[in-house]
């Protein structure tokens, strides 16, 4: 946890400006999994007027329309806040147009490159076709988490330098190219399961948490579990 | 009619054929059926239809129907309306609604938020009344921002009057485009869409509620000349006239679409105090905010398609305590991703009996354990209502907020309320 704080520090970057998609779920399923472990936690919404805070310990960007990306990714870039702290080891979840934007560099929407924050060494660009639908992926063994699923919305298609890991192989879905979804580097993640993709997958929720407080005691099975268990079902 | 081409007349009177067909096979209301027939053999039928009428196009994102029907009820003071009163918004639609009243001189269309551009063009309406912006279909690009911009585009390129809810920064931003415009101060309760400036990306200062102004580029709310008063059941209209409204549809976003309403008469030269009690005269629109009797229960269906709309159906849930069933489904018509029940606040919902049903009721439960919401779960409105009642015989409410399709559902097992 942060030096400065005895609280998780939860960091909601931009909600004005990127929060399409039902992103609020991330925020909030961080926050019930970390209490309900009596890890006390403290939410911060950073608007688009607003410095980044340096010394928080999961940062949260969620989805938004092409012009707000934009907006937001020119005001992340001028502000350096969510750089320095990717920098000092802070977890950061980026979700579809936030991902894109931590990455090198992302599309508008006539597809010219833009600069992007540079935390996840990724460069995204626009496909032919939205990706729209249940996916389906199996997130890479080492991050213990397993099979994931969420809805996907996006017509972006990614592709991970060398610096960067594929999250996820699909098994149903687009992800970043049809092969792979989402990417992390360090404790920088970023997926294209837009919205809530926490209360989805309480693993990948118990990932972000154990990346900043170490191991966690797990959790009697809930109604998060049942959630994805159907989902699986339903989509596979 | 007769002024209406041969060519014109013969498509909408084949529309009008396969309208009445669609009605007798029982595959539809008619009101989709019929335009397309006729759009297949004249492509400028709705611009020809148009001609000669004085229309009122209503959009928004949420209220539309009934906004439409409240309008439409008020002008009715000045004769025959064509109007898409069953919700047929595209532009197939208001060929038949137009064709089905050739006589009519007035008509008022809602019309679906992307359409709005194109049926401007093509009809070149004299009102257009635009409410509200926010997210909706959340498996579709909707793309709000994107839309305003449209809207904006195609009326700075018109002559038409808008009248517009000042308190909706992307509303009102898109009607700022018009030449001509009356503001109406219509409130606006889900405000997660428009914490940002339309014109720059700034955070907008919105305080004290309803004003909004970008500290950035300078943009604000235009200066209302109608406004809504909640607190007093009223509307001030531009002689700063207070009237009550006392309306039969319930909450506040349907004092909104009522002031929406009466600016609109007006514009028509009509006075409120002529245009409300035929607003008043409204009770439920196409089965929504119905009553049905069951058991000796009253039960409210209330449609909530979107954030916005479960917020606004939150407020009028009957105090204090009346049980409350949720039902969520994820077909084509409601989008098919549930993402949105994130976006809405549960916990006003705390010391509430809550049910949760529908296709998509696993989602719903563990939204409302998130919330910390207490809640069972439920498979049909009738077992509900017999459980409470042997628990509680003198229960006489029960209130139901449902998404689209399992509010149709709902209310076909009660024979189609309307
Ligand atoms: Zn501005």
């Amino acid at each position: 946890m942060s030096d400065t704080s005895s609280r998780l520090r939860i960091v909601w970057i931009y909600p004005d400006l990127l929060s399409t998609y039902g992103d609020r779920g991330n925020v909030l399923i961080l926050r019930r999994r970390a209490e309900l472990r009596g890890i006390a936690t403290e939410i911060v919404h950073v608007h688009s007027s607003d410095a980044v805070p340096v010394e928080g310990d999961i940062y949260l960007l969620g989805g938004g329309e092409d012009r707000p990306q934009i907006l937001a990714a020119e005001r992340l870039r001028a502000d350096g806040g969510l750089k320095r702290a990717a920098e000092r080891g802070a977890a950061v979840l980026a979700i579809c147009a936030g991902y894109q934007i931590i990455g090198e560099s992302y599309g508008d929407d006539a597809d010219n490159p833009l600069p992007g924050v540079g935390i996840l060494d990724v460069r995204s660009g626009r496909g032919e076709t939205r990706a729209v639908g249940e996916i389906v992926a199996d997130v890479d063994p080492n991050l213990g988490v397993g099979r994931i699923t969420g809805f996907e919305n996006h017509q972006g298609r990614t592709a991970i330098g060398p610096n960067a890991v594929p999250l996820s192989r699909t098994v149903r879905g687009i992800g970043n190219d049809g092969q792979t979804e989402g990417a992390y580097q360090g404790q920088v993640l970023g997926t294209y399961l837009h919205g809530p993709a926490l209360p989805r997958n309480p693993e990948l929720a118990d990932l972000l948490l154990r990346w900043r407080v170490g191991a966690i005691p797990p959790l009697p099975p809930s109604w998060g579990e049942r959630l994805h268990e159907e989902r699986l079902a339903a989509a596979l | 009619m007769s002024e209406l081409p041969l060519r014109a007349q013969l498509a909408a009177a084949l529309g009008k054929g396969a309208a009445s067909l669609s009605r007798a096979t029982g595959r539809g209301d008619g009101s989709v059926i019929g335009g397309r027939v006729a759009l297949k053999v004249e492509p400028d039928l709705l611009a020809k239809l148009a001609r000669g009428r004085r229309l009122t196009l209503v959009s928004a994102t949420n209220g539309k129907t009934t906004t439409t029907r409240l309008i439409a009820a008020a002008l009715r003071e000045l004769g025959e309306i064509a109007t898409n009163e069953h919700g047929a918004n595209m532009p197939t639609g208001h060929i038949t609604a137009l064709a089905n009243s050739p006589d009519a001189r007035i008509g008022v269309l809602e019309v679906d938020e992307k359409y709005l551009p194109q049926v401007l063009r093509e009809t070149n309406a004299s009102v257009v009344v635009l409410m509200n912006l926010s997210r909706d279909q959340m498996d579709r690009a909707s793309e709000i921002n994107l839309l305003a911009k449209k809207w904006r585009e195609a009326l700075q390129k018109s002559e038409t009057h808008v009248i517009a809810n000042a308190d909706d920064p992307l509303v009102a931003w898109a009607g700022l485009g018009a030449r001509y415009a009356t503001w109406v101060s219509a409130g606006q309760r889900w405000k997660e869409d428009s914490w940002c400036c339309p014109e720059c990306g700034g955070h907008l200062k919105r305080d004290p509620d309803p004003h909004w102004e970008c500290p950035e580029c300078g943009l604000r709310r235009p200066e209302a000349t109608w406004a809504v008063d909640n607190a007093t059941d009223s509307v001030v209209d531009p002689n700063d006239q207070r009237m009550p409204l006392q309306l039969n549809l319930p909450g506040d976003a349907n004092r909104a679409n009522a002031a929406i309403a009466l600016a609109t008469a007006a514009a028509y030269g009509i006075h409120p105090k002529q245009s409300l009690p035929r607003l008043r005269e409204i009770h439920s629109v196409a089965g929504r905010y119905t009553s049905v009797v069951t058991n000796g229960v009253e039960v409210r269906l209330l449609l909530a398609k979107n954030p916005a709309g479960w917020l606004e159906s939150f407020a009028v849930l009957d105090p204090p305590r009346v049980p409350v069933i949720l039902s969520v489904n994820a077909q084509i018509p409601d989008g098919k991703d549930t993402s949105w029940l994130w976006d809405v606040d549960y916990t006003v919902l705390r010391g509430r009996r809550v049910f949760v049903m529908g296709e998509r009721r696993t989602d719903l439960a563990l939204r409302l354990e998130t919330d910390e919401v207490p809640f069972e779960i439920a498979d049909r409105v009738d077992q509900v209502i017999a459980g409470l009642k042997s628990e509680q015989p003198d229960l006489t409410k029960l209130d139901v907020i449902a998404n689209y399709t399992a509010f149709q559902q709902i209310r076909t097992a009660y024979g189609r309320v309307q």
